[in-house]
């Protein structure tokens, strides 16, 4: 049933527990004893709205950085990743395969400011070889949100 | 004295009634800020992956007229999807033919069939074109009245009661359009014993039957005898979100179906091209977009179905399709009247049952292929209106 639950919470974090007990045709009292279950256990994260910035006018630089890494003895990527992601610059954090190690996003308010996260902490860390940082140029789709206005066609209002 | 100007148009199509449902949609058209729950179709746009490969197909200039019976590439893939859906051989070269949607499939069926004054056994309430594809092919349509209380399902003995010497089909179409009723196994099983006793042609409308929530969806072609004399119809409109892609497929033996390439071919050549690529893309890969879009209609249905029977208005709980039929007698009014006062009321487009047949007076077709938030407002401005009518 959670997996239900989460993918219409995915959706809509604001769908309340007696309309998801409605759409799963589930009692309410267990839908939300489920979801209390998953945010306890860290299944669910956190509840969080994709914003368009750019819409509500506030200005924003991001950037892709590829993190190349000397992984270390015993601890392998895992340690060096936090020393990174425990910098709240970096939005998201991955470990990739290829070229390169890590993947890091970073957001700031100015170009300066995201050079600066980069060229004063995130390179100078111990074991960090090399980055190369791409600067986002358009969001086109977010989270599997598409943030370019209209094109929505509608539907004949009656068709039988 | 001037002559009186003499009516230019056939007997046949004079038959046919306007539509007076016509009126009313034209209503709905005019007005602002309506939530429509009257829509024959769902609200997700085709997969990217159908659209992309329709696309691609032409830029490269894939433009042209296909086979007249539709691109073998897609009658091939066809045939391998009903071999694995159902179990069953049609021979992709004369079984096996690309429609303009369902609804020429229903036209062609009847044409091909039907000698004047035949007569085709048919539900009601049924989709509205039944009838009237029947009346244009010079047949008759026979009536068999079906019912909530049995979940609108039609009985065997009824319709056994209507065959005459002149019944040459019954035409099915279930999962229903207006009632979302699906039909079990048993129930079909009786009405295909009663087909082949009385050696009459099963016409199968099978469009929604993807669209099914909890039970499984039976195709007429299965049915012991049946294979034989059953024109399955079905089509990529409502499984794949393809309705303006106009695609449908007719399958039966070669005898029928190649009298309705005889009608096919001089009326329509060949379906849509980019169409019937898109539906190849659809068969070879859309299966994960439709459980999809099924899981997500099954959600609404539900929120829908349990909102109804909350505000008063009792709902049979549909099976299939994508349709909610609650029942209004609790206001007294029609269907018709009940349409258009909450239209006017409370700007909430439904479709009266009698658009579908006599039986579907006091009830109301509503679409749940909408937005959960416009179910939700719809449902709560449905509330306040049976609240003022209640008698």
């Amino acid at each position: 049933m959670i997996k239900e639950i989460l993918k219409i919470l995915e959706n809509d974090a604001r769908t309340t527990p007696a309309k998801i007990a409605t759409m799963t045709g589930k009692p309410a009292a267990e839908v939300s004893k489920a979801i209390k279950k998953a945010e306890k256990d860290g299944t669910i994260l956190k509840y969080k709205t994709i914003v368009n910035w750019e819409k509500a006018g506030n200005e924003q630089v991001s950037a892709l950085i590829e993190v190349r890494v000397a992984p270390q003895r015993d601890v392998g990527f895992d340690s060096l990743a936090e020393r990174i992601y425990r910098f709240p610059e970096a939005r998201s954090v991955y470990l990739l395969s290829g070229a390169y190690d890590l993947l890091v996003l970073v957001a700031g308010k100015t170009m300066q400011e995201v050079a600066g996260f980069v060229t004063k902490k995130l390179a100078l860390i111990e074991g960090v070889q090399g980055t190369t940082t791409h600067f986002l140029l358009k969001r086109y789709k977010e989270d599997g949100e598409i943030l370019a206005d209209g094109g929505e066609t509608k539907r004949q209002p009656v068709i039988l | 004295m001037p002559r009186k100007k003499p009516n230019n148009t056939s007997k046949r199509v004079n038959q046919i009634a306007p539509s007076g449902i016509r009126r009313f949609f034209d209503l709905v058209a005019s007005m602002e800020g309506v939530i429509s729950l009257g829509v024959g179709e769902p609200d997700f746009p085709t997969p990217w992956h159908i659209r992309e490969a329709a696309i691609y197909s032409m830029e490269k200039g894939n433009t042209m007229y296909t086979s007249n019976l539709g691109m073998p590439e897609l009658r091939q893939e066809l045939a391998k999807y009903l071999k694995k859906e159902y179990k069953l051989d049609y021979d992709p070269d004369t079984e096996l033919l690309i429609t303009v949607g369902v609804s020429e499939g229903v036209d062609l069926a009847t044409r091909a069939i039907l000698d004047p004054g035949d007569e085709v056994i048919m539900a009601d309430p049924s989709y509205v074109s039944y009838s009237s594809c029947v009346l244009l092919a010079g047949g008759k349509a026979v009536m068999v009245p079906t019912y909530e209380k049995s979940n609108f399902e039609l009985n065997a003995d009824d319709i056994e009661k209507k065959i005459s010497d002149k019944t040459k089909a019954i035409l099915i179409g279930y999962p229903a359009n207006p009632t979302g009723a699906v039909m079990s196994r048993a129930k079909l099983e009786k009405i295909a014993e009663v087909a082949h006793r009385h050696q009459l042609t099963i016409i199968s409308d099978e469009i929604y039957s993807s669209l099914v929530y909890g039970v499984e969806h039976t195709c007429a072609a299965t049915l012991p005898n049946m294979k034989d004399s059953t024109v399955l119809l079905g089509g990529f409109s409502k499984a794949y979100a393809m309705t303006g892609w106009r695609i449908g497929y007719a399958a039966g033996n070669k005898d029928i179906i190649g009298a309705m390439f005889k009608i096919h071919q001089y009326t329509i050549m060949c379906a849509p091209t980019m169409g019937q690529v898109a539906a190849i893309e659809a068969l070879k890969s859309g299966n994960d977009s439709v459980s999809k879009m099924v899981s997500d209609y099954n959600r609404r249905r539900l929120f829908m179905v349990k909102g109804f029977n909350k505000i008063g208005l009792p709902c049979f709980e549909p099976r299939g399709a994508f349709y909610a039929f609650p029942s209004i007698k609790a206001t007294g009014l029609s269907s018709e009247e009940f349409a258009e006062k909450l239209l006017m009321e409370e700007r909430v487009a439904v479709i009266p049952g009698s658009a579908f047949g006599e039986c579907g007076e006091g009830y109301i077709r509503c679409c749940y292929a909408t937005s959960l938030a416009d179910i939700e407002e719809a449902l709560k401005r449905m509330g306040r209106f049976v609240g003022r009518h209640k008698k």
